[in-house]
């Protein structure tokens, strides 16, 4: 492990860029987080390397590459859900609102707050299904009971839910489909209403019908939070996201708008990826 | 004889050996459950539940070993659970990576296979010779030393298989550390728990050991935790020992009423960590 490549300048992308979607019309694109010179360490093994990259307000950003490419490791730098584990630490910065978050006198639990996650596995509560929603809330905020009713109905409602699971809300949230757990699971980072959400490869263990739903989600959700999703399946970061990045063993090797990187990408690895030469 | 003969010959004689060990070894515990029903079922009775031990020759009960061994037992158990339980969670938990931890578990298994009579002189040492007297204080406080160890493993090895992905899903909602593991790890290996908790009872209702050295016995009903108390265990190996007819009859009835009991734990516990993987 060397600290020597670190140790230079790193030059800030501009915060403001400017972009030209479909339609033409060129909009200002604020950084919601931005990643500049982040570097990624298992013990002596670097992950991510020198990755620079924003994360566009209101936006969904895609992250594609092979497996072990660090994509997984990025987004878990983001709410540092790595410090629960020894021997993982990263350099570099994380701009949040332009606070670095790996800052060492950041507040983890109040990060978290703000930068809600979904993992790869199902993961809900062994407590009842309105339990999984109101737990969450219960942490950061005091409600009465008629509001805290109305938070968890429409924090299901947004996670296309509600209809399937109004009747048993004091159910084992272990006892719905994969599909629904991990609606659950959205449902349940929504509800503590954060301003970023990372979703870690959020239907690798869901049937096509159940990741229809979550896309169709992921699409209604941008509106309101920044999103970035790691996903395997490049269909569906071409179908969901505005930008994409490509990683490649811990190094990020193109990032742009969805459309180019999917049509016209400027590297060959991207092109080779894409298309599936390799990984 | 070819190759293929050979291998189901050999076949043949390990399952054999092996059918034979396991009902040797099955035979012996039939024979001392069959035993113990045999002799215990004449000297059954109501009056085992409401008449104290009694003098040689006489008719009498179990009433105070029997409340003593609830009572030494109760309160050993309301000791030793959470002692071990927050070892457990700190060494699951909070200190699962660190070198403190690989020490204590090392300890804890020493303790959790040390010979019961070892804890029975430590606690003789450590409370009845200050105290001057025999007490079940000093009866609870040696069964609570085993309690620990038992208790402290479970609750480590249940944690442990807590699955990673929970955890995270939870510090990521943003939760404080303590209440993560208070409401989420804790309920996931709810079951587990109460197993650990269920099998330290089950270890010590049948310990008579530590309780010689120090709960001793009581011919007499006392709820008294200063004053040496009677308990099955002590019981069936005064009244087992002795000459008379009645003693020895109260003994078996004793012992079947822990077997029984200790029985229920584990088919109680059984029951609890089978729901946990449906």
């Amino acid at each position: 492990m060397t600290m020597v490549e670190n140790s230079g300048p790193i030059t800030p992308p501009p915060v403001v860029h400017r972009a030209a979607p479909a339609n033409g019309a060129t909009v200002a694109l604020a950084e919601k987080v931005s990643v500049r010179g982040l570097n990624f360490y298992y013990g002596d093994n670097r992950a991510l390397k020198d990755v620079n990259v924003p994360l566009y307000a209101g936006l969904v950003t895609a992250f594609i590459g092979p497996s072990g490419c660090g994509k997984s490791t990025l987004l878990r730098v983001l709410n540092r859900i790595y410090d629960l584990y020894p021997n993982q630490r990263a350099d570099g910065q994380v701009l949040l609102d332009n606070q670095d978050v790996l800052n060492p006198g950041q507040d983890l639990n109040l990060l978290r707050a703000r930068v809600g996650m979904v993992f790869q596995k199902p993961t809900p509560f062994p407590m009842s299904i309105y339990e999984n929603i109101a737990f969450g809330i219960r942490l950061y905020e005091r409600l009465s009971k008629g509001e805290m009713d109305g938070r968890v109905e429409s924090a299901l409602r947004r996670a296309a839910l509600w209809d399937e699971v109004k009747d048993k809300l004091s159910a084992n949230g272990l006892s719905l489909s994969g599909g629904q757990q991990q609606r659950l699971c959205i449902a349940r980072t929504v509800a503590v209403k954060p301003e970023v959400i990372l979703l870690d490869e959020p239907c690798s263990a869901l049937d096509p019908i159940a990741t229809a739903k979550i896309e169709e989600l992921i699409d209604e959700l941008k509106s309101d939070y920044t999103i970035a999703i790691v996903t395997h399946n490049m269909q569906q970061a071409a179908r969901v996201s505005d930008y994409t990045a490509f990683m490649f063993l811990g190094e990020l090797v193109e990032f742009g708008p969805t459309t180019k990187i999917f049509t016209t990408p400027s590297e060959r690895r991207t092109q080779d990826y894409i298309t599936g030469r390799f990984g | 004889m070819t190759l293929y003969t050979r291998r189901r010959t050999k076949n043949a004689i390990v399952l054999a050996l092996s059918l034979g060990a396991t009902a040797f070894g099955i035979g012996w515990l039939a024979l001392i459950l069959g035993t113990l029903i045999w002799e215990a079922v004449s000297g059954f009775s109501l009056s085992v539940f409401t008449e104290m031990t009694p003098p040689p020759g006489a008719d009498g009960g179990l009433l105070n070993p029997i409340v003593g061994s609830l009572i030494i037992t109760v309160l050993a158990v309301v000791v030793g659970t959470p002692l071990g339980m927050f070892a457990g969670t700190y060494m699951a938990e909070y200190g699962r990576y660190t070198y403190v931890t690989t020490v204590v578990r090392f300890i804890n298994d020493i303790l959790l296979s040390a010979p019961s009579i070892v804890v029975g002189l430590f606690i003789y040492e450590l409370l009845v010779r200050p105290m001057g007297h025999f007490s079940g204080f000093a009866g609870s406080m040696a069964l609570a030393v085993i309690v620990v160890p038992v208790v402290v493993r479970t609750t480590e090895d249940m944690l442990l298989l807590v699955p990673r992905e929970l955890r995270e899903a939870a510090s990521a909602l943003g939760m404080p550390r303590a209440r993560m593991i208070a409401r989420v790890c804790y309920r996931a290996a709810r079951a587990g728990l109460i197993t650990g908790v269920l099998l330290a009872i089950a270890r010590i209702s049948g310990e008579t050991a530590p309780l010689l050295f120090t709960a001793l016995n009581n011919q007499f009903f006392s709820l008294d935790l200063n004053k040496p108390m009677a308990s099955l265990p002590a019981v069936i190996f005064q009244f087992a020992l002795s000459p008379y007819q009645e003693w020895q009859r109260l003994a078996w009835v004793g012992a079947l009423i822990i077997t029984v009991a200790v029985l229920v734990l584990s088919i109680a516990a059984r029951a609890l960590a089978s729901r946990k993987t449906s």
